[in-house]
């Protein structure tokens, strides 16, 4: 794990939450969506909130899929929930929404969950293959690009 | 009848999105290291990779069903339930699928961690 990849699982927890964010505020002002009107659903992507909300979680899950490419599922998916602790924290210092007994418990939980993984390996080690290496083809020199070139 | 349909959404949020997590983590592991490809062959080399993996596709069309289910669910159902309830039953329906499906050595600390974290989101989100 380098700095690079802390930076990555940082943005799954910034891009995530606000996302998240962003979109449940843009669903508030669609309002009600029954299953006779799905069409209204499909015209909630008009709203403002909503596309600021997907081009968060795009982000999101560009830096989602890049962590996995590197790391596994069960690693990657504990490490990222502190987002829910950030903004539970945000919206008590910021929004100055009460934080209950039951809330602070479940803060405790997830730090202690992401606790349990940040110590440990971040990849199951695989003897047939090796996912983090790279590619076959990456291994040997690319030399048919330049084979052309007189220089 | 609307808490059949509320868990009903919930039971689809959760199965869409666990398979698209672990279909999503099997293309990317088989895709390999995206850094490493982005360094020695460019980011068009990896947008390329990516976007032609079969596994990568279906991963999207799990995950767009459980985006529209969630956003559907959230806009009728109890959003103090659905939430909760499908984000920390996704964690662990995660857990034991990367486990089966991936192969992933999900030890003793990574359960601890994926129940934890489950039942802390609960808590957090009602």
């Amino acid at each position: 794990m380098n700095y690079r990849k802390y930076l990555v699982l940082l943005a799954i927890i910034v891009f995530g939450s606000c996302g998240d964010v962003l979109l449940a505020r843009g669903m508030h002002d669609v309002g009600e969506v029954r299953l006779d009107q799905l069409p209204h659903l499909v015209s909630a992507v008009a709203n403002p909130w909503v596309v600021v909300g997907i081009g968060f979680l795009l982000i999101f899950f560009a830096s989602y899929s890049t962590a996995l490419s590197w790391a596994d599922l069960t690693f990657v998916l504990p490490a990222t929930a502190v987002g829910y602790v950030v903004l539970a924290l945000l919206s008590h210092f910021f929004l100055h929404e009460q934080i209950s007994v039951q809330r602070w418990l479940g803060i405790f939980l997830i730090v202690a969950g992401v606790g349990f993984v940040a110590g440990g390996p971040s990849q199951t080690e695989r003897h047939a293959e090796h996912p983090s290496s790279p590619p076959e083809e990456l291994r040997t020199p690319v030399v048919s690009s330049v084979s052309g070139d007189p220089s | 009848m609307r808490t059949f349909y509320t868990w009903a959404a919930i039971f689809i949020i959760v199965v869409a999105s666990t398979a698209g997590d672990v279909l999503l983590a099997k293309a990317m592991q088989r895709i390999g290291d995206v850094g490493l490809i982005r360094q020695q062959k460019g980011i068009f080399a990896v947008v390329r990779r990516v976007l032609s993996s079969g596994w990568f596709a279906v991963a999207i069309c799990c995950m767009a069903v459980a985006f529209f289910s969630l956003l559907f669910a959230l806009s009728w159902a109890d959003v103090s339930l659905v939430a909760p309830a499908a984000a920390s039953l996704t964690f662990v329906a995660n857990a034991l699928s990367a486990k089966v499906f991936l192969g992933e050595n999900v030890d003793r600390r990574r359960w601890f961690a994926a129940v934890f974290v489950a039942a802390g989101v609960a808590l957090l989100a009602r």
